[in-house]
């Protein structure tokens, strides 16, 4: 059993929307391709027959500021979020997260379409996205819509783009204002698969000493990534000092239902590891948000 | 179909090194396989194939991907440059000019089984493409993804600095600062670069999958992938109707022997209808087709139904009296037993008494190269099997019982190995691919792919080790007694030897009077285990390293002093009842590994330290020290036969049927030969593992092959010297101490005659230039006879700074001092990689790797599960070499291989004891229990003091 029969290159988006609805079934599409060639050679996923790569559509390698935010395309390569001074002013803990994920070898070719589509309740590039209330740009043959970054998740593996149908354009992300900054970590087991047993990525806006905003996304919490929302709204208004900070962790307790995943982590770890990642993220994205600029 | 495309999808354009291509698409085929077996461009491995190992690197448009889960058709209108592309054309017409990575690469010993390399080379030139002056930060960063198992890291990070600096500069790559051995010769104990260096830089050295013969088959092999069972039924009927398919075996097709083993015969070639299964990984049909992936659609088309038995997971249950039975004479394949001296009466006199239990995992060789073989059998009725193989005469009397022929009728050619650590001694796919090939009259490959290869092959014995030992308050030991259970899986492979190994050597590298050891060797349903790098020796050492730093500490006593004070010294019983009578380097181990760790690390080296600015990360030292037999030992007859050649062309050739798995044997042969005949080692070749050209050099094992074949081949020179000085004394009526040899020629009274003439002469005159010689390693007595049980050990001494992270129970490994007594270090470059790859692959041990299993069934079953240490897991090594020579081994010298990785688990744990107060007695060290304990002891600092 060949993985695919048939893999296309269209040039256009409306040529990929095309292919989508025309070629023979099942029909995916394909964008780094690193998760997804791997599900079907290891039999998490079905052979395909038609692949259609959407890399060298130029509307999906968009990486710039648009308006009021800054958009970036499905298919650019995670290596050059990573590396990119743009996503590194407006969203740090994008790029943080995209420098994390991989190697060099594999952020060269995956994207971060495939990372979200994939759909992983804790995959790097996502969790960034989810702190930055980034909203994902999708298109169909009849209609292009935008949807809030969460909503594309529906359970572990699972999106709910449709998958003969969709296609994910890029993600558009609001631009950083002066007092606001954004920060992503996360914490490996060296033993067992790469990924990671918790990662975090906070987004803050602060004036003064005063914690006005906030933005936490923590994966993996659930089968989907989730924000930390009654910790967001404790923190709103609270002046920064290490009561806020203290008082912030012991609501992690009632605020996540971490898991127990078999060779990897208890419940309890995770909680307790996610509360020192928290004073990291924080800390670090506290300060960025200070920065003169 | 759509309007406006680029082209149909018929054809993929590249640009591969400079050439243009025009390819017919494949159907789902990755770019790996166009360049290895479309274009024939075999640099490139495949060492995973699930995106995790970088053995596949090319560069494409510039940038490094991974060739093995990149569509071939994705690389439509691209340029990639593969290993072969990296030479540039020199002015001659065949001669290439090394780029500076290669070179750099060869010089400075980053090199051993090769197989990783094109990868690591590709990796770091699409770094210096973009960055011509790296710091160390940016080569770990570039090259996180490209493993190496021979755990070359520290010369690769020195290799492209080297190469980089050259780039930068125009000058040639500087060579790299290697210390020789004190007492180096002429040739052996200085620094020669290894003979198939070259050839593994540039692609063009060929491991078993680069073959391919006209009309050669693929064989897959259909695996019971249950633990237990009988099989009822084996229907082929849908698998033999798929077109392509040209033979499938099963049991009944067996021509000649059922089973095959090292030692013994108990694992089925093909568990046939109504016959047991035992382990997942069990044979119960082979296939051949025209394609591998016809081969792979009949494998998953064969049904088999089994009567589902139950599952022995576990030695200690293996031994309970009502436990299911995985062999019908019972679970138990050996106890093993070591005493010394009274023991009742060791622990009365003993002052203070300890006692712990230790857990080990199994672990996985994880040799990049996966498991190949080639049978091709010959129009006279002969089959040879090329294979990269650690024991190729057994592989040869195996393949040929199974065949039902005589051994003459097989011939195994050694090809080039990547990497084997113990894991390529039992037979693979050898005995398949033959059986095959007998059936078809075709050559057939059998190629495994990772999670085959993870599930099949021996691995490192779990273990469990109680030990008791009783010390006197002045810090003498007095007695120890030790039990081990050792889980051997479902065969016995080498598990009897190894467990004799972990059981002699539990009372570790110490003077003590008082021993009593008991093994359990047991079979269980889980994957085999056998040979592994350490032996079963690293085990106990855990064990019994990790009881000397409590025992020091109830002793309020410094660990090194401890050591220090019980270590083997010249005139030592060990526990087996040897008296050492030399080359035990143990105390300068100690001194060495003990100065340079005051040096780095203060007075007092083993208090905990806090990071300055982070007072959650703390640093500290760990201690422990080591020993290993060399050669086979046991009373086991220890033997290698070497034959050295004079050719017309005035060149040598060495032939010896010895394994190169990485550990650069060829450069410690060649240079031996040159030595003995006073040449340089440009002028000897070594052939190795080839049944009919090269006599059998014993199993590559037990560290052995420097001393014993190496010594083969040293009288082998030796004899042939003095062949060819007879000779000439006669031709030239001269008396023999007025001939001696100089490079290229012998000077004979005042004449110079080259060596070419001599050749000539010497076949002319019917005389041969050539010399065999079989080496007889010192005899060795059985384990309960006093005496000798092994002709030689090596010593070690480590200390390891670790820091913990106090939060999240995280552990890295900073720094790490090694000194290991060698006897005499011949080849010092290939010696260096031995030293750092096996402190990596005990990094490795302690903190990333574990082959689970969970009920007869493996969990860590792909590369994605198994981590092995990567180049960010590279500590700083420093390395002492100690030489106290061994009055029968070749200029003195004793074991390598195993020593090196042996202490390095015990420093680690002692370490993080001292850091934080934590005692690990379960490996891998998991950061969540060491979390857990820290929070026990109630010193937990909160992040929040950081605010
Ligand atoms: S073979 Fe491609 S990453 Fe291992
Ligand atoms: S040289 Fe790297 S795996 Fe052997």
């Amino acid at each position: 059993m060949s993985l695919w029969k048939e893999y296309y290159f269209p040039s256009t988006l409306k040529q990929a929307l095309q292919l989508l609805s025309e070629s023979p079934q099942p029909a995916r599409i394909i964008a780094g391709g690193t998760d997804l060639l791997l599900d079907i050679q290891q039999g998490r996923q079905a052979p395909v027959h038609t692949l259609i790569d959407v890399t060298r559509i130029q509307e999906l390698n968009r990486l710039e500021v648009d308006g009021d935010y800054l958009f970036v395309g499905a298919a650019v390569p995670i290596h050059c979020i990573a590396d990119s001074p743009l996503v590194k002013f407006h969203a740090r803990a994008l790029a943080e997260g995209c420098s994390m994920i991989g190697g060099p070898q594999v952020r060269n070719v995956a994207t971060l379409g495939g990372n979200v589509a994939h759909a992983l309740p804790a995959a790097d590039g996502t969790i960034g996205l989810v702190a930055l209330d980034a909203l994902a740009e999708i298109i169909d043959a009849e209609d292009s819509r935008l949807v809030p970054i969460l909503d594309l998740f529906q359970g572990p593996g699972r999106s709910s783009l449709m998958l003969g149908k969709d296609i994910l354009v890029g993600f558009r992300i609001p631009l950083r204002h002066f007092g606001q900054a954004s920060s992503f970590q996360r914490i490996m087991r060296p033993q067992g698969v790469a990924l990671p047993i918790l990662n975090m990525a906070v987004w803050i806006e602060r004036e003064g000493t005063t914690i006005t905003q906030t933005r936490i996304a923590v994966g993996p919490s659930g089968p989907k990534p989730q924000r930390a929302s009654t910790i967001e709204t404790f923190l709103a208004g609270k002046p920064w000092n290490r009561e806020t900070i203290s008082e912030a962790i012991q609501l992690m307790r009632q605020t996540f239902s971490f898991r127990t995943s078999p060779y990897r982590a208890t419940a309890e770890y995770r909680l307790q590891v996610c509360k020192q990642l928290f004073v990291e993220v924080f800390s670090v994205a506290w300060e960025r948000a200070g920065e003169e600029w | 179909m759509v309007e406006g495309m680029n082209f149909n999808g018929q054809w993929i354009d590249i640009n591969v090194n400079g050439i243009d291509y025009h390819l017919p698409e494949i159907p789902g085929e990755m770019l790996s396989d166009l360049l290895r077996y479309r274009l024939g461009l075999t640099g490139t491995k495949i060492g995973c194939n699930e995106a995790e190992c970088g053995a596949c690197t090319v560069l494409l448009n510039g940038k490094a991907i991974l060739s093995c889960s990149f569509p071939a058709k994705r690389a439509h209108g691209c340029e990639i440059i593969t290993i072969e592309g990296l030479a540039s054309p020199g002015e001659k017409p065949d001669e290439r000019i090394l780029h500076p990575l290669q070179q750099a690469f060869v010089l400075y010993g980053a090199v051993q089984c090769g197989f990783c390399i094109p990868g690591q080379i590709m990796a770091a030139y699409g770094l210096l493409v973009n960055n011509n002056h790296p710091t160390a930060e940016d080569i770990r960063y570039a090259l996180k993804d490209n493993l190496c198992r021979c755990g070359g890291y520290t010369a690769i990070i020195r290799a492209i600095l080297a190469a980089a600096k050259a780039i930068r500069t125009g000058k040639p790559v500087e060579p790299p600062e290697v210390p020789e051995a004190v007492k180096a010769h002429e040739v052996v104990g200085r620094i020669h670069i290894r003979p198939d260096g070259i050839q593994k830089v540039t692609g063009t050295a060929r491991y078993a999958d680069d073959l391919t013969f006209d009309g050669m088959l693929h064989a897959r092999v259909k695996r019971a992938m249950i633990p237990s069972g009988i099989v009822m039924d084996i229907n082929l009927s849908k698998a033999e109707k798929i077109p392509g398919v040209v033979a499938i075996l099963t049991a009944e097709d067996l021509p000649g022997e059922k089973n095959h083993g090292l030692v013994i015969q108990d694992w089925p070639i093909l568990v046939g209808v109504g016959e047991r299964v035992r382990t997942a990984g069990d044979a119960v049909a082979i296939i051949a087709a025209e394609t591998r992936e016809i081969a792979t659609r009949a494998m998953n088309e064969i049904e088999v139904s089994y009567h589902v038995l139950p599952v022995v997971s576990d030695p200690v249950q293996a031994r309970a009296e009502d436990a299911p039975r995985v062999h019908e004479k019972g679970n138990l394949l050996k106890h093993i037993k070591v005493r010394k001296g009274d023991i009742n009466e060791g622990f009365l006199k003993a002052d203070i008494i300890l006692e712990d239990t230790f857990y080990t995992p199994m672990y996985e060789h994880a040799f990049i190269e996966p498991e190949c073989s080639v049978a091709k059998p010959l129009p006279d009725g002969r089959m040879e099997i090329y294979v990269g193989s650690q024991i190729p005469y057994s592989d040869r009397s195996q393949v040929a019982r199974a065949l039902g022929v005589p051994d003459e009728q097989v011939r195994v050619i050694g090809m080039t190995i990547g990497g084997g650590f113990g894991g390529k001694e039992d037979i693979a796919g050898q005995i398949h691919a033959a059986l095959l090939a007998q059936r078809t009259r075709r050559p057939v490959k059998l190629l495994f792919d990772r999670h085959e290869s993870m599930l099949v092959h021996p691995k490192r014995h779990a273990t469990q080790i109680k030990v008791k030992v009783g010390v006197r308050r002045d810090g003498t030991l007095m007695a120890m007694q030790t039990e081990l259970y050792g889980d051997t899986g479902a065969y016995a492979s080498l598990g009897e030897k190894v467990m004799t190994r972990a059981t002699t050597h539990s009372s570790g590298p110490y003077e003590v009077p008082s021993v009593r050891a008991d093994c359990y060797a047991m079979y269980t349903n889980n994957p085999p285990a056998g040979a592994f790098r350490g032996f079963g020796v690293l085990q106990s050492a855990f064990a019994v390293e990790s009881m000397m730093d409590r025992l020091a500490e109830a002793l309020g006593m410094d660990p090194v002093e401890l050591r220090r004070k019980n270590a083997l010294r010249v005139g030592s019983v060990t526990s087996t009842g040897q008296v050492l009578k030399d080359s035990a380097g143990l105390q300068e181990c100690i001194d060495k590994v003990e100065a340079e760790m005051r040096r780095i690390g203060g007075s007092d080296p083993f208090s905990p330290k806090m990071v300055d600015g982070a007072p959650h990360l703390v640093r500290s030292w760990g201690f422990a020290t080591a020993y290993k037999n060399t050669g086979l030992g046991g009373g086991a007859p220890d033997k290698a036969g070497a034959q050295v050649e004079l050719y017309p062309d005035g060149t040598f050739e060495v032939r010896t049927a010895s394994a190169e798995l990485g550990q650069g044997l060829p450069a410690v042969l060649q240079m031996i030969a040159s030595q003995e005949l006073m040449q340089s080692p440009q002028r000897v070749r070594v052939l190795l593992s080839d049944t009919d050209l090269t006599p059998d050099g014993g199993p590559t094992t037990a560290s052995r092959q420097t001393y014993v074949t190496g010594n083969a081949v040293r009288y082998a020179a030796h004899a042939l010297g003095e062949l060819i000085i007879g000779f000439l004394s006669e031709h030239y009526d001269i008396s023999p101490e007025r001939i001696r040899f100089e490079e290229g020629l012998a000077v004979v009274g005042d004449e110079r005659v080259t060596l070419e003439k001599i050749a000539d002469l010497m076949i002319r005159e019917g005389r041969s230039p050539v010399t065999t010689y079989t080496y007889y390693a010192p005899e060795t007595r059985p384990l309960g006879e006093d005496g000798d049980m092994h002709f030689a050990y090596s010593f070690a001494a480590q200390a390891v700074e670790v820091e913990v992270n106090r939060l999240t129970g995280e552990v890295r490994v900073i720094r790490v001092i090694t000194a290991n007594d060698v006897g005499f270090a011949v080849n010092p470059l290939g010696l260096q990689g031995q030293i750092e790859g096996g402190v990596m692959m005990g990094i490795g041990h302690a903190l990333t790797e574990a082959f689970w299993v969970e009920e007869g069934k493996v969990v860590t079953d792909r590369f994605s599960k198994y981590r092995i240490p990567s180049i960010i897991h590279t500590p700083e090594i420093h390395s002492f070499v100690v030489e106290h020579p061994t009055s029968e081994g070749p200029y003195g010298a004793k074991g390598v291989g195993e020593i090196v990785i042996i202490p390095t688990v015990p420093a680690i744990t002692n370490a993080i004891y001292h850091a934080v107060g934590v005692r690990v007695n379960r490996l891998p060290v998991d950061q969540e229990w060491i979390l857990h304990e820290i929070k026990k002891s109630g010193v937990v600092p909160d992040k929040t003091i950081f605010l």
